[in-house]
């Protein structure tokens, strides 16, 4: 059952058509997994039952099906709605809401005949880097059950991890998919804004939601965005996308440009993570690839500019949570204006509370042009300075965060600090670029390190190459939690 | 002290598309609560607006038509304010780069001349519900089936001095958005509200006085009553030495006032952002320009080719084209065949006669064009005679019955049998010997007695033009 669990979406998936394995013995064998990982808490809600259902009925088309992901078992980050399967967003205020729709990308998944088993954990609203906001409790990070997994989609990156699913759907807002699986050691993307569906996304910030996959590997992830990205009729901000980002991995980076810029390789950054994330110019050169290093000074701005834009789209999106229609309502009040006050101090939590108040402040009529409004500006400064960039470069390697997983409760005693270790991941949320998350080595404590690479939009198929050419040479992705304590 | 009324106007006007502004839920009127909508217009988690593209299309035509600047890239604004009419607790409208500006709309004045109202802005956004108080339960229900009905504000400057423009220039912008079909402007459903914002100030200052602003102006004469109510109201304050609070007031039909609803002091901080789920609207020269080619002929336009090309006195063209209901109607009758003149004096005379007996619109009657027109076309063969035509159409115009039929069933069809008539002369002569010696005595009322008799003899279905000249042709002759 364990060497089930260690194949790759994609190996499963062919095994699948092949006859070799059952959908349901799959999806079995994930469920064992989720239950044996229980102590992790990635899951808010488990579907198991509907899971070996969905198990059954999609075995008859097993050999025919199209998809190369047909029959793989995977979960999904739970502010993806699902047609009558609770979406709490982990947080009090929707704990019994159950969508009467689908988002876009749990329809085109059930399409592509996926198996879904659940909804997984992550910080309330998707707002935090540790999960631990969470209403339902923080997630454990498998490598080290005393380390946060990393969030906002900690639980999407603690059941990969954990071999708990073949693969996941995340959110990324300023790093929610990459810097969890960078701690965790598995790979994610985000792509160009646009590329995949935002209906049925439960927003935390519009102008920069995004959602997309973790897995196992590179190509596992270009499966799952192939399933996933494209135009929608229900999302007009969705982007055309064309051709197969599966097909096209080659792991020819020959020629390839790769920019380092400076400014995220210096003061803050950990050393044992520099040097790993360095490590991946070194294989891609050895490839083929050119490296380019030059000075990115915007890095000084996006953290401030992020939580600006962030929290006041926020402070708007969570507006609607406010008791009348659905939802929790707080049981004692007075007037409409005691309902909409007791009802949202009462259902949500601290850091959600936070970032509302923030946003409403700096949309306020008198500070909107002090804080929003340039903020906006230094998001155009922040897009200028990539598109320059990638007129030196055809990619950029940076980290993902400047350390690895730390320890639960170390981060939320100090909001300040956690927001400044966003600082590598969200610049390519205000610039709507693909990002990738993959593993490239350890620290000492044996705690995985993350890179990032980072393309021009639409560029996924160059940056997914990329990460396939160096995954190719390399076996970082590879490794489990529980090989290492095999090992150890 | 001499005062000046000063004016500005906001009018909110539904647009007539079918569907909803970011969704494909119906816009139609009326519907049992909460069966006009879905998980988007009520902002449930996760969804997103599509912008109707009809919406951006006749905000587009209305600015053009008011002659205004059309932003070519334009965007939508989030207002945020929290109420239970609106799910998202947001209105998605536009405010930094609204779909239109600086538009100007001429006007008539009473005193017979033209002034030119400008127009701030005209931008588009989303209505919210409607609550409905239940005293009996002491309950507020919500209605979502209004949430997302595509709505164009047109905000004017304050450029009106008197409540007679105002009136003037809503009737001028409800024609012309008739006209265009944007909307179909109905007060009584809400299609058309109107803000008033007054201020007063001495006559010859330049500075504009504090404002307030009234809602719930829901019909011409509430504009009109309001307007006097509230510069009566601000100039006494003044006049007192008290002075005017900027605060938004509401018009209370029944008690013919207008009261505080909140002051600026507790005005709302909207917090407008631009909505990050809609890209911004790029409208191509081109796409304005087809819009342009499109724009159908206007009131003015058209009042003045009816005097020109049918004759039609400037009253008559200007109360057909008041309405577009008429003017379409009108329209349709001579595409038929009818005179223009003639369709003109029935529509003025009976028609107009018709509808105010039985309390109906234009807009609602049921007779339709193809039936005045063939009622027309019996009377100008001689068919039937004017009265006839007149009875018929009285009878025939609540449910738009078959003129034909009507005049068969009723065996209403004129006398063509000369013979007939000259017979029914001369036996009416022979019998009326006292109205004939009046007539022969130089009373010529008789003689239309005498008519009157030979058409009762002959049921009415005679012409009487006929008649009337064979009874005086055959008085002519001496007496037998």
């Amino acid at each position: 059952m364990k060497e089930l669990l260690d194949l790759t979406a994609l190996q499963l998936g062919a095994a699948i058509k092949k006859g070799e394995v059952s959908i349901e013995e799959a999806t079995r064998a994930a469920l064992e997994a989720v239950e044996a990982n229980q102590k992790l808490n990635s899951f808010i809600t488990r579907t198991g039952e509907q899971a070996l259902e969905q198990a059954k009925a999609l075995q008859v088309n097993a050999k025919t099906a199209a998809s190369p992901l047909y029959g793989v078992p995977m979960a999904i980050k739970d502010n993806i709605c699902t047609k009558g399967v609770k979406t709490t967003c982990a947080s009090k205020i929707l704990g019994d809401f159950a969508p009467p729709y689908d988002a876009t990308v749990t329809e085109r998944l059930a399409t592509a005949g996926a198996v879904s088993l659940g909804k997984l954990n992550m910080d309330e609203f998707a707002m935090g880097s540790t999960t631990e906001t969470s209403f339902y409790g923080p997630t454990r990070n498998p490598w080290d059950t005393e380390r946060v997994p990393g969030g906002s989609s900690g639980g999407a990156a603690a059941a990969v991890a954990s071999r708990s699913c073949w693969y996941a759907i995340g959110s990324d807002t300023g790093g929610s998919i990459r810097q969890p699986a960078s701690y965790c050691g598995v790979t994610g993307v985000k792509g160009t804004y646009g590329a995949v569906s935002r209906y049925g996304l439960i927003a935390y910030a519009s102008s920069l939601d995004q959602i997309g996959p973790l897995a196992r590997d590179a190509a596992d992830c270009a499966a799952v965005l192939d399933t996933i990205c494209g135009q929608d009729p229900r999302d007009g901000t969705s982007l055309a996308f064309q051709g197969s980002l599966l097909d096209g991995l080659t792991g020819d980076v020959r020629g390839l440009k790769l920019g380092i810029p400076a400014d995220c390789f210096g003061d803050g950054l950990d050393a044992e993570v520099r040097r790993a994330v360095l490590s991946v110019a070194g294989a891609l050169k050895a490839r083929g690839a050119e490296l380019v290093e030059f000075s990115f000074p915007v890095m000084r701005y996006v953290v401030p500019t992020y939580y600006i834009l962030a929290a006041a789209e926020a402070s708007s999106n969570l507006s609607r949570f406010d008791g009348v229609k659905y939802g929790w309502r707080a049981e004692d009040f007075e007037d409409l204006t005691d309902l909409y006050c007791k009802t949202r101090t009462q259902g949500f939590g601290a850091e959600v509370r936070r970032r509302i108040l923030l946003g409403t402040f700096v949309l306020s009529s008198g500070y909107y042009d002090a804080y929003y409004k340039k903020a906006l500006q230094v998001k155009g400064l922040v897009k200028e300075a990539f598109d320059e960039a990638f007129c030196k470069c055809d990619l950029m390697l940076t980290p993902v965060a400047p350390t690895t997983a730390p320890r639960l409760g170390e981060s939320l005693s100090d909001p300040l600090q956690m927001y400044l270790s966003d600082i590598y991941t969200v610049s390519v949320n205000l610039a709507g670029l693909p990002g990738l998350s993959m593993p490239c080595g350890f620290d000492a404590a044996g705690m995985p390190v993350g890179a990032q690479l980072i393309g021009p939009a639409l560029a996924e198929p160059r940056v997914l190459n990329a990460a396939y050419a160096f995954q190719l040479d390399t076996s970082w992705h590879k490794r489990s939690p529980a090989g290492k304590e095999a090992h150890g | 002290m001499n005062w000046e009324v000063v004016i500005g106007l906001e009018t909110h006007v539904e647009l007539a598309t079918k569907t909803k502004i970011f969704c494909s839920c119906t816009t139609a009127f009326g519907g049992a609560p909460n069966t006009h909508c879905c998980p988007i217009c009520t902002g449930m988690p996760g969804t997103l607006p599509v912008v109707n593209r009809m919406v951006v299309e006749f905000a587009a035509r209305a600015g053009l038509a008011l002659n205004c600047e059309i932003t070519r890239k334009n965007r939508f604004d989030r207002k945020n304010y929290f109420y239970p009419d609106l799910p998202k607790a947001y209105q998605v409208s536009q405010l930094y780069l609204p779909i239109a500006r600086n538009g100007r709309v001429p006007i008539q004045t009473e005193q017979g001349g033209e002034k030119v109202i400008r127009i701030h802005e005209l931008h588009m956004e989303e209505d919210a519900g409607k609550l409905v108080h239940d005293p009996w339960a002491d309950q507020t229900r919500c209605d979502y089936n209004r949430c997302g009905v595509p709505l164009i504000e047109i905000v004017t400057e304050p450029d009106f001095r008197t409540a007679e423009e105002v009136v003037a220039y809503l009737e001028q912008l409800r024609s012309t958005l008739e006209y265009l079909g944007v909307s179909d402007c109905k007060m009584q459903e809400g299609s058309l509200r109107c803000d008033v914002n007054l201020s007063v100030r001495p006559v010859g200052s330049e500075t504009l006085g504090t404002r307030t602003e009234m809602k719930n102006l829901n019909s011409f004469k509430a504009i009109a009553r309001a307007i006097a109510y509230e510069s009566r109201r601000q100039i006494e304050l003044l006049e007192e030495g008290k002075r005017v609070v900027q605060e938004t007031r509401r018009w209370d039909e029944n008690k013919d006032a207008t009261f505080s609803m909140r002051s600026k002091e507790n005005a709302q901080d909207y917090r407008y952002f631009p909505e990050p789920d809609i890209p911004p609207l790029e409208l191509s020269e081109a796409y304005l320009e087809q819009l342009r080619a499109r724009q159908p002929e206007m009131a003015q336009a058209r009042r003045a080719r009816y005097q020109r090309d049918y004759g039609l006195p400037a009253s008559d063209a200007g109360i057909l084209t008041g309405q577009k209901a008429l003017v379409d109607f009108f329209e349709a009758v001579i595409a038929l065949g009818a005179p223009p003149r003639e369709a003109a004096n029935w529509m003025l005379g009976e028609l107009m006669r018709r509808l105010k007996e039985e309390g109906q619109e234009p807009k609602s009657m049921a007779l339709t064009p193809g039936t005045l027109a063939k009622l027309i076309g019996m009377v100008s063969a001689g068919r039937i005679n004017r009265n006839t035509a007149v009875k018929v159409f009285r009878a025939i115009f609540p449910d738009d019955g078959d003129p034909e039929e009507y005049v068969q069933a009723h065996g209403l069809e004129q006398v063509q049998d000369a013979g007939l008539v000259e017979r029914t002369v001369e036996e009416v002569l022979s019998n009326q010997t006292a109205a004939v010696a009046d007539f022969r005595a130089g009373n010529v009322k008789a003689l239309g007695f005498l008519v009157g008799q030979v058409m009762r003899q002959l049921k009415g279905k005679a012409d009487p033009q006929a008649v009337n000249r064979a009874v005086s042709e055959r008085l002519k002759q001496p007496e037998n």
